[in-house]
């Protein structure tokens, strides 16, 4: 064949190739409503979000209409009383959740440390997996060894009762702690090998690195682990309900404030939802304190993914 | 009641197996709700309905049926080592709305008072609180201390009183076991002090007795009807006396 | 040598610290296993209670969390794949996308009680599904979809850029492409993700408590509508409302939860490593 004639048969191939035959309309045609179903599944997201919100609004905003906030924010929570004082509730999550924070990131980050910097492999081979355990145990089997081993320990310790905060706190701890020992191994890690070597070819020994140099680098992400086992620890519902005493009180301040009873927001949805009679003034707060519990850990999580973006940025602006 | 609507449920499985009984616990504000939701057949309660419930259940579209299931003695327990004995019902409503506040001015040891409750969604919580927080006075406004220890359940209290050497607790006296001790209850410090027993409950001398109920949404048809006949008759009661609560018959 | 005093000293409490951690958790399994393997036993697993929940077995129980791990896996894995191949291969960085990913954040973060809230009053309720299986499967899938989303995403994404272009420029199209070489090598890493939504989904009390658990039936469930029994809500039933419970009988049901879970968290463990060594890429 001549040049000319081989270049009309490409041009008549390509042609040919290009107009619309019926499989090809179909299979762009399929090939339209799955994408459009992938897209509308990536949109659910938001929309669950949304309808979380919205449900959470439309069963509890009564709590907030009716009920004026000098009587919300009372110190009394007895609904069958008619008393639905809230700051009891909130403050018992607080003390617990701080109590738990307490105990867990001085753990959790010399742990995160430990693993980064000083364990040896095999260590680690037995460590990880052991941590990964801790974080798969459900909350209610931890709730029930408090119940039976943990609150008659701390009622021998000398406690009037084995059921208080600080019990609560311990449990919680150890629940948050696979949260934070990943997140801060992971901030760790992105500190670069340069900076370590850089403080170790000046003299430092690995703790002066450690302390001095790695822990201020990986800041932000340890600030964020932080904020995420707080997100964990107060959104926790069955370990708290059973070792904490779920008594309505405000602890007195002082030195023995976190071993006394309290009762968590938790706690109170769970214990007395299953009483209340759909669209009751009581049926409304519970739904009211689930709003509470929303925004709060709609916050943290808000703040958590601001400071990730703040991370990234600075590592982007910066000399990496 | 959770343990006496078990055992019946699971005795009535061999009288009629033909018929699924499916019980949940909760207590009897959960029963009662649940009865105004229309989402059970029977309600168990130990505190009768409310008039606001009763409205409530109306508004619905059915008026509650009250029927009388057992009798039940309050008891009051302590841990076995703590000294005191007997008090009266005075002392126990200024004990549980915290005005006393220490073993001692009862007669016991320098120890701090631990109160131990139901949740308020709890008929014995009820009725506790109507007849000896408030002293069966319907004017008096007192509740529970805030610091009181609100167990999931019957079960929760006694175990808290048995290892607590501190508490104080209430307890239907099904539910109470070797592991706790009864305080003899007095209406005021001339009468007699009586402990809680079947007995003491079917004559009167007890002060804290009460009914036991179940409640239904309208009058009951069929099953329901049956059920609730076949645990009002000798082998219904049978069972609840072998669980330690009092027969009807017997009063 | 102070500064060497402070080294060894640092590090002797650091290790003190991995330890404070580390021995409890070996301390709670082992209890567990030591107290509660006395009530296992054949009839403990296949029998249904009696004598008031004291003598009898648990299997109602078990066979609710199974079916109640299996409607979440129906209720959750379409909707996050879905989802996952959107953020992976379709989202670049639009505002859209950006929505998503707070939602999903978000979404991870909710308290397990704040799902059953929800649950109540979407499904049990607004859409009149009642206390059900159906109920409480979409209220755990909802709660599941984060955790499966984001490893999926991960798997997703972690196939090789040249698999894509290589693809395309065959002549396939986006989503050729992703159904027949993405996907394909992303699969170990979703099932990974989806089986660790599934051992959090069967272990969680809180959205069940007002969707779907009871305390005692006489019957196996026997449709979507019924109520069941779950382990998770027996463990805290038995363990705090029932009398003269034996604590061997609590602790082995605590076991058998235990092992449930974990031996889901372990599968997921091996698919994950088996599948870093045999990666080709």
């Amino acid at each position: 064949m001549s040049l000319s004639q081989i270049a009309r048969k490409q041009y008549l191939d390509v042609k040919a190739r290009a107009r619309p035959t019926a499989r090809w309309l179909l299979g762009n045609w399929m090939e339209l409503i799955i994408e459009t179903l992938i897209r509308l599944a990536g949109l659910s997201t938001t929309v669950i979000v949304g309808l979380i919100f919205f449900f959470l609004l439309r069963e509890g905003l009564p709590t907030f209409l009716d009920i004026p906030l000098r009587a919300l924010f009372s110190s009394r929570w007895y609904p069958t009383q008619g008393l639905y004082g809230l700051w009891p509730l909130i403050v018992g999550s607080l003390l617990v959740t701080a109590g738990a924070v307490l105990i867990a990131v001085p753990l959790g980050l010399t742990t995160a440390i430990y693993l980064g910097e000083i364990a040896p492999p095999w260590q680690k081979e037995i460590l990880k997996p052991l941590i990964e355990m801790l974080a798969g145990i459900p909350s209610i089997v931890l709730g029930f060894l408090g119940w039976v081993a943990l609150a008659p320990i701390i009622q021998d310790l000398g406690a009037p009762t084995g059921l208080t905060a600080f019990s609560g706190s311990v449990i919680l701890a150890y629940m948050a702690l696979p949260t934070i020992i990943s997140i801060s191994e992971d901030a760790l890690y992105a500190v670069p090998k340069d900076y370590r070597d850089a403080a170790l070819a000046i003299g430092a020994t690995q703790w002066q690195t450690i302390w001095r140099v790695v822990f201020p680098a990986a800041r932000s992400g340890l600030v964020m682990a932080v904020m995420l086992g707080i997100g964990r620890a107060i959104g926790e519902t069955m370990a708290v309900m059973l070792v904490t005493g779920n008594a309505a009180h405000i602890p007195a301040f002082g030195t023995d404030m976190l071993f006394q009873p309290v009762r968590t927001m938790t706690a109170t949805i769970a214990a007395e939802m299953g009483e209340v009679s759909q669209g009751s003034m009581h049926y409304s707060v519970l739904f009211g304190i689930g709003i509470l519990l929303f925004l709060t850990t709609f916050a943290i999580n808000f703040l958590a993914g601001r400071l990730v973006g703040q991370q990234v940025a600075r590592r982007r602006g910066g000399r990496l | 009641m959770v343990n006496l609507a078990l055992a019946w449920a699971e005795a009535y499985h061999s009288v009629d197996p033909a018929v699924d009984i499916a019980v949940t616990g909760g207590g009897s504000g959960t029963g009662i709700a649940a009865l105004i939701n229309n989402t059970v057949d029977i309600a168990n309660a130990s505190r009768d309905i409310k008039e606001d419930e009763v409205a409530a259940a109306q508004k619905n579209g059915a008026t509650p049926v009250e029927f009388i299931v057992a009798v039940d003695a309050l008891a009051v327990i302590v841990n076995p080592r703590n000294p005191v004995n007997a008090l009266t019902i005075q002392q126990l409503s200024d004990i549980f709305t915290g005005r006393i506040t220490n073993w001692e001015t009862v007669g016991g040891n320098n120890a701090p008072i631990v109160l131990v409750s139901r949740e308020s969604n709890s008929g014995t919580h009820v009725y506790f609180l109507e007849n000896v927080v408030r002293q069966g006075d319907s004017n008096n406004k007192d509740i529970f201390a805030s610091q009181t220890l609100m167990m999931p359940s019957s079960v929760g209290i006694v175990s808290e009183v048995s290892r607590n050497p501190n508490a104080i607790g209430y307890d239907g006296l099904g539910y109470v076991t070797s592991n706790v001790k009864l305080i003899a209850v007095a209406p005021d410090p001339n009468s007699p002090y009586v402990l809680a027993s079947v007995e003491t409950a079917a004559d009167g001398s007890y002060p804290l007795a009460r009914y036991l109920y179940m409640y239904t949404a309208g009058k009951p048809t069929g099953v329901v009807a049956n059920y609730i006949d076949w645990i009002r008759s000798p082998a219904g009661q049978q069972i609840v006396a072998d669980l330690g609560f009092v027969p009807i018959a017997a009063e | 040598m102070k500064r060497q005093h402070t080294q060894k000293l640092a590090v002797g409490l650091i290790t003190a610290a991995a330890a404070l951690v580390v021995i409890p958790i070996i301390l709670v399994i082992v209890m567990i296993f030591v107290k509660g393997i006395t009530a296992i036993s054949w009839e403990f697993l296949t029998a249904k209670p009696s004598h008031g929940m004291k003598a009898g077995g648990i299997m109602p129980a078990i066979l609710g969390t199974l079916i109640l791990t299996l409607g979440t896996a129906i209720a959750c894995i379409p909707l996050a794949i879905g989802a996952a191949i959107y953020l992976a291969e379709y989202s670049s960085d639009s505002r859209l996308a950006r929505w998503v990913r707070l939602a999903m954040v978000n979404l991870a973060g909710i308290p397990s009680i704040v799902y059953g809230l929800f649950g109540l009053g979407a499904f049990v309720l607004f859409l009149n599904l009642g206390t059900s299986i159906l109920a409480g499967s979409l209220t755990l899938g909802i709660m599941t979809l984060p955790v499966v989303i984001s490893t999926a995403e991960e798997a997703i994404r972690a196939v090789p850029q040249e698999f894509r272009i290589v693809s395309q420029s065959l002549g396939a199209t986006r989503w050729q492409t992703i159904r027949h070489q993405v996907l394909p090598h992303a699969v170990p890493g979703i099932m990974t993700g989806i089986i660790l939504g599934l051992s959090r989904a069967a272990g969680e009390t809180a959205p069940i408590l007002f969707t779907v658990a009871a305390f005692y039936l006489p019957n196996l469930p026997r449709s979507a509508s019924d109520q069941t029994m779950a382990l998770p809500y027996h463990l805290y039933v038995i363990s705090t409302q029932v009398p003269a419970m034996p604590l061997a009988v609590q602790y082995g049901t605590a076991l058998v939860l235990l092992l449930v879970v974990l031996s889901l968290t372990l599968t997921a463990t091996v698919i994950r490593a088996r599948m870093r060594r045999r990666r080709d890429w």
